[in-house]
């Protein structure tokens, strides 16, 4: 930069930019009290959960009355543990399939066929799908057990029909999970969709079909890249709610059998809660917290012309 | 307009902070005048007993102490009982004054400061002296103070059907002598009936402590090795009892003789037991605590004749070796919690709920081992039910859980053990070799020993 610059327009530029200054800070008051509550309530908890992530707590015993800071001895005990590899590694397979793959794709294609479809089915299919959505996770948890469990309505349905059922949640407990989470998590995919797909102007698409296009190239082509932005988001939020269910799993399957369904919050709760190591059971948290955080800035990344344009 | 909005809502947030500040110290308490104490304790689909003695109790207690309210809380969950206590002891705000307290969790809660040492109190109860030995010293901490008046101890065996043991071609006087005996036994009733259950031996994480006491330590204790060395106060590693143990359920699992999974695995396998499998015939052998018949003789699973169909073994060690036979001893406390703000009161609600009659009314309905000497060698207590004379028998092979304080979550170490060798995710040599991972990390090297 020119040292001359300031000579040329010294006083409006030095007076402007504390004058601006000001008047951001002034503008930005009302925002503190907001401010002090996201860090007195979300903030301080992570902090809190952090610092417990270091040390040696415990629900009882001699460790309950004094924990002792131990560095990152959970952090070093939990990368060498294949548990939690593991559960790392369910995790994504988790969110992989059931909310990137199952509620994304089938809340569009079911958005996209309440458009086409009949209204009066289309709505019908939208009540029982937001239905599933509306139910309280643990309602919505115990009638996934009871489907699936060995002697639930899915195997006697099978049983009808002269087949044989299987332990659900013995045999696939990642299976079972996956379904489940997608049989409760599809209506809000479809919501967002139904509503990104409402803004979708109708002129563009019988343009398009003037030019002779047939109606898959037309989604691909035309739908598609209007509506990326919700894609973006919506992708985003079921990620995120995805990575932390906890309820539903714990409920049908307990993360078991043995370790089989364990994802990383079933894993952190059984460490703090089951085996009373509280500590340990908080540093796989803060590493939940750090995946999730990973998630996003991936999103926000590769999305990012798409989120900002 | 909106600064006035956003001023009102932080000055309410101040003012709930500070209000919430304020309540820690508004609890009241004391041991005159108007006072409030609560009671935490375990109440399940199979286990009312104590929450009758408590619904009993606390009306008399209340009426022979004007200005006391007693606040039953009882806590309805099957494997997640301490779980939830602990979490109550974290504030004062939530502290139970008077805790229902399983032996194995004593030490861990007394050290952790959840419990109150009782012993001035005890000083000054006559009935003290009426409690033998071994319960007194059931209920003391670390510290070698007293936390927790025993209600009754228990012991461990096999229960079995006896007509489907007849059906089977097996003896309804049935003892085993060693583990091939059962395996044999099982195989039986599976040629039998393969719809049956052989054997429910507890194998999973779920079923918690039951796991460990009345499952693989049943096992380990009939071995030559044990958990722990009380002489040197050390931990046993490389345990070739515990790998025998696992490889039990390992032999029981790979033939199909036990509980299968579904049913093993699920939280409320405890319950079933008692309430459904062996009352309805579906399970032909269950290893299973001396209150069982409890919820027979009456209640709401009252289950009349069942004294005719059950049968009674006593526990054989691995190969009929040491006394032949072993047992698993355990019971409950009640203790007074370490924030309690009326000490005086708590105890004398606990002195009053064991008292020899209450005592009497729960070791009976409970099927308890008696501890009090009157209500043990009462007549009413002999002639309540006819197991009593068979499970007292037992006390001569039985064994005690280490009694240290991290005993519990060593106790849960075992639970993942034996859950890794029934779902076939481990062998019992990988899930013993995790075992000895998971002791050390709980205890420290320094703390374990080399087993045989």
């Amino acid at each position: 930069m020119s040292v001359s610059s300031p000579r040329l327009r010294p006083a409006p530029r030095g007076a402007g930019r504390r004058r601006s200054a000001l008047l951001s800070l002034s503008r930005s008051t009302p925002l503190i009290p907001a401010l002090v509550l996201l860090v007195v309530f979300l903030v301080g908890p992570m902090a809190f959960a952090l610092w417990g992530s270091l040390t040696n707590s415990a629900l009882s015993g001699y460790r309950a009355a004094k924990p002792q800071f131990i560095g990152l001895d959970n952090y070093t005990a939990l990368f060498a543990d294949k548990d939690f590899w593991n559960a790392l590694l369910l995790t994504l397979i988790f969110v992989f399939f059931s909310a990137i793959v199952g509620q994304n794709v089938l809340g569009l294609s079911l958005a996209v066929l309440a458009r086409t479809g009949s209204k009066v089915l289309s709505r019908i299919v939208s009540a029982l799908v937001v239905a599933a959505w509306v139910m309280p996770e643990i309602v919505a948890a115990f009638a996934l057990y009871a489907f699936f469990s060995s002697d639930g309505t899915l195997n006697a349905a099978l049983k009808a029909v002269g087949l044989s059922g299987v332990s659900w949640l013995i045999e696939y407990p990642m299976l079972a999970v996956i379904l489940a989470n997608v049989w409760r998590g599809t209506a809000f995919s479809m919501l967002v969709y139904s509503a990104a797909l409402s803004e979708v102007p109708p002129e563009t698409d019988e343009a398009a079909q003037l030019d002779g296009t047939n109606s898959v190239q037309r989604f691909f082509l035309i739908t598609l890249p209007i509506i990326r932005r919700s894609i973006a988001t919506n992708l985003m939020l079921t990620t995120l709610q995805t990575l932390g269910t906890f309820g539903l799993i714990w409920v049908m399957t307990s993360g078991g059998p043995g370790t089989r369904s364990s994802t990383l919050p079933v894993l952190a709760y059984q460490e703090a809660f089951k085996f009373a190591q509280v500590g340990y059971g908080t540093a796989i948290a803060a590493v939940t917290i750090v995946l999730g955080a990973v998630f996003a800035i991936l999103y926000i990344k590769i999305l990012k012309p798409e989120v900002e344009s | 307009m909106r600064y006035r909005t956003l001023g009102a809502v932080a000055a309410t947030v101040a003012a709930g902070l500070v209000l919430a500040g304020c309540s820690t110290t508004a609890s009241g308490g004391g041991d005159t005048g108007e006072r409030t104490i609560t009671v935490a304790y375990q109440k399940t689909s199979a286990f009312h007993q104590l929450d009758d003695l408590l619904q009993k109790v606390k009306p008399e207690f209340e009426a022979a102490n004007p200005g006391v309210t007693v606040d039953l809380q009882p806590i309805e969950s099957e494997d997640e009982y301490f779980t939830k206590l602990a979490l109550m002891n974290g504030s004062a705000d939530t502290a139970p004054d008077v805790i229902y307290e399983d032996t194995f969790q004593l030490r861990s809660d007394a050290a952790a400061g959840y419990l109150l040492p009782i012993d001035d109190y005890l000083g000054k109860w006559k009935d003290w002296d009426q409690f033998y030995d071994a319960a007194k010293e059931a209920g003391l901490g670390d510290d070698g103070k007293t936390y927790g008046v025993s209600m009754g101890t228990d012991t461990r065996a096999i229960y079995y059907n006896k007509d489907i043991f007849a059906a089977a071609g097996l003896p309804t006087d049935w003892q085993p002598e060693s583990w091939d005996d059962i395996m044999s036994a099982a195989e039986a009733i599976k040629a039998y009936d393969p719809s049956l259950i052989p054997l429910n031996i507890y194998g999973s994480k779920s079923a918690g402590e039951q796991t460990s006491m009345q499952g693989l330590e049943m096992l380990v204790y009939g071995t030559d090795s044990t958990l722990y060395n009380t002489d040197d106060q050390k931990w046993i590693t490389k345990s070739s009892g515990l790998t025998d143990s696992l490889g039990f359920y390992e032999d029981l699992y790979a033939k199909g003789l036990a509980t299968p999974l579904d049913l093993a695995l699920d939280n409320t396998i405890g319950s079933r037991v008692s309430t459904e499998l062996l009352p309805e015939g579906k399970a032909a052998m269950a290893i299973d605590g001396s209150w069982l018949p409890g919820g027979w003789i009456e209640g709401e699973n009252a289950w009349a004749g069942w004294e005719n169909t059950i049968g009674l073994a006593k526990m054989p060690t691995q190969n009929g070796g040491g006394d032949g036979f072993t047992s698993m001893s355990g019971g409950w406390t009640l203790a007074v919690g370490a924030q309690t703000t009326s000490p005086k009161t708590s105890f004398d609600f606990i002195a009053m709920a064991l008292n020899q009659e209450n005592s009497l009314k729960y070791d009976t309905e409970n099927s308890q081992i008696a501890v009090r000497a009157d209500v043990a060698t009462s007549d009413d207590y002999l002639s309540y039910n006819p197991t009593f004379a068979f499970f007292s028998d037992l006390v001569q092979y039985t064994h005690f859980r280490p009694a240290t304080p991290d005993y519990s979550q060593i106790s849960s170490a075992l639970q993942q053990a034996t859950e890794s060798v029934i779902t076939g995710d481990a062998t019992a040599k990988e899930a013993t070799a995790a075992y000895d991972a998971e002791l050390t990390k709980i205890v420290g090297a320094g703390n374990t020993e080399a087993g045989d």
